[in-house]
């Protein structure tokens, strides 16, 4: 019995090394990371001190989670997995259900908490759309566990594993590649910035750029809620805070406009410090802020924008 | 061809409150999770170039039928419905198997589409487990799909970059909440969705024990605590200060 390890994306991997660790410090198993196609990220697993297995086959497709999916499958048999750690990001998410049910196992993804009792893996993750937070077990015995990206530390650097060959077949995938591209331009990392200042519809498309100018000064990054990108289109996806956005935990929020549901809190609800400006004061918004302002956000944000250099 | 999409019926979340930390769900409707409604419009409209059929297939209790007829007025054009009491806030190999097995019931698939997650769980797990039940090739979180012919042209959209990919039907899809506006129905086509074909199918037609498939024990499920200050702010003089005693302003 072992516990496996594997994202395509080397820094939640390391995230995954801690919590593999956790688990094993508690039921005592060993753990095996997987790279797939990716030598540089082998090396670098096993800087971390991890046993690790590259597998180097140009027919696993990594654009086909069923490709993917079918050679974690074969590892996990032949590495005695019975816990396999994904990351919970796109990429992650969609190859934890396949996974599972290759493995006739039970699931649980967007975990962002663990804790090992009574030999049992405990995990907490949001449900009903981030209104509650559950903890759930896997009582079946082959377990697909997705982390949250940023919910565990990345491992340190430990006595050097050693990096393995692995060998598993694959049959041809019908997915063909076109083309890939990085997202152009405007891709930021919200979910690093430690203080976010987050623009809501109660806000006029004018004002973006006080509030942006409020962020700057402060050293921190934009953001905004689901419908000022996806509705308004103010604002790229990829400052969506939110179930469907990024879960951030800064240091600081700024929270301007947003009424405040739920969908739109479980993304920043775990922030140190809430400030929420809104001018309905029964937004729920402030009820969730250490601070709260019942203000015009026309008049306040060229005045804040002005006091701070 | 048909076009099925898979739709789950959760609880109204803007009206479930939350009483000593526990969701009340007294009184609550049953609607359609955000993100399918995405992957009914992305069926309709794919149906529109290539004169499909759309079939929405959903499993839950008597409710559904109902909740379903939002589906069927947005352009769908028959539903197939599994129906048991015992259908209700499943876990996601549960939810997979019943849809995977409704959906074998139907002939000539050539797309099958989900929501990249449900409103209420959002696992994101079951149209990957309906693509491994029915041995099919899957792409998720897609922001565009192009039909042509039994080839399909559709760009994945992950965090940091996009892929554009080609499949051969039957494939099994994921969309992503941003890929579409879903329309509004209009007054005649709600009234037309009542008489839309429903194909009722009984927990008992479907070959499936779900007594042994259950593999998650929830221990807790209760709303986070608000520890929250609420310190009421009135000027930005107020609100600077604040800033600066936690240390926010002037900590070069």
């Amino acid at each position: 019995m072992a516990i496996m390890i594997y994202s395509e994306k080397n820094g939640l991997a390391l995230e995954m090394l801690t919590a593999a660790r956790l688990i094993a410090a508690n039921i005592g198993t060993d753990i095996n990371a997987l790279c797939i196609n990716n030598d540089i990220q082998a090396e670098e697993l096993a800087a971390a001190g991890v046993r690790t297995y590259s597998i180097m086959n140009n027919a696993i497709n990594l654009a086909d989670t069923a490709s993917v999916a079918g050679a974690l499958q074969n590892a996990a048999g032949q590495l005695d997995a019975s816990i396999v750690l994904l990351a919970s990001n796109r990429r992650g998410k969609e190859l934890a259900g396949r996974l599972a049910q290759k493995l006739d196992a039970g699931c649980l993804t967007d975990v962002n908490g663990l804790q090992v009792i009574n030999g049992k893996v405990q995990c907490t993750r949001n449900t009903l759309g981030g209104a509650t937070i559950a903890t759930q077990q896997i009582d079946s015995g082959r377990q697909v566990i997705a982390l949250a990206p940023r919910s565990f530390a990345a491992a340190a650097l430990q006595e050097r594993g050693i990096v393995q060959e692995l060998g598993i077949e694959s049959g041809p995938s019908p997915i063909k590649l076109i083309a890939s591209r990085n997202k152009a331009g405007d891709v930021v990392d919200i979910e690093a910035a430690d203080i976010l200042v987050i623009v809501g519809q109660g806000m006029e498309k004018a004002d973006v750029v006080l509030a942006e100018g409020i962020a700057s000064k402060l050293g921190g990054e934009l953001a905004c809620s689901k419908p000022v990108a996806t509705d308004k289109k103010w604002l790229g996806e990829d400052r969506i805070v939110g179930l469907s956005g990024k879960k951030c935990k800064p240091q600081l929020a700024i929270i301007l406009g947003v009424s405040g549901q739920v969908q739109f809190t479980v993304g920043i609800r775990d922030a140190h410090t809430i400030v929420a400006i809104n001018n309905d004061e029964n937004a729920y918004i402030l009820q969730m802020a250490d601070y709260a302002m019942v203000a015009d956000l026309k008049e306040i944000l060229p005045e804040l924008n002005e006091v701070l250099r | 061809m048909n076009i099925v999409v898979a739709v789950k019926q959760i609880p109204d979340l803007q009206q479930v409150r939350i009483r000593n930390r526990q969701p009340v769900f007294e009184g609550v409707p049953f609607t359609l999770g955000l993100i399918d409604k995405n992957a009914l419009e992305a069926g309709v409209q794919l149906k529109e170039v290539s004169g499909a059929n759309l079939i929405v297939v959903s499993a839950g209790n008597e409710e559904v039928e109902e909740t379903i007829k939002e589906a069927l007025a947005a352009g769908a054009d028959e539903a197939y419905l599994v129906i048991d009491d015992k259908l209700t806030d499943l876990e996601s190999s549960i939810s997979a198997s019943v849809l995977a097995a409704a959906i074998r019931k139907i002939d000539d698939v050539g797309l099958l589409l989900f929501g990249e997650g449900s409103g209420d769980n959002y696992s994101g797990q079951v149209s990957s487990r309906v693509a491994e039940l029915l041995g099919l090739p899957q792409v998720g979180y897609v922001s565009q799909i192009e039909l042509d012919g039994t080839v399909v042209r559709i760009t994945r959209s992950l965090e940091d970059s996009e892929e554009v990919l080609e499949a051969q039907l039957p494939l099994v899809i994921s969309v992503l909440g941003d890929i579409n506006e879903p329309r509004i129905p209009s007054v005649t086509q709600i009234l037309k969705a009542g008489r839309k074909p429903k194909e009722i199918i009984e927990l008992n037609d479907l070959d499936i024990d779900l007594s042994g498939l259950k593999k998650i024990t929830t221990l807790s499920s209760l709303a986070p605590e608000n520890d929250r200050k609420r310190a009421a702010v009135r000027t930005v003089t107020e609100l600077v200060s604040a800033l600066q005693a936690e240390g926010f302003i002037g900590r070069q």
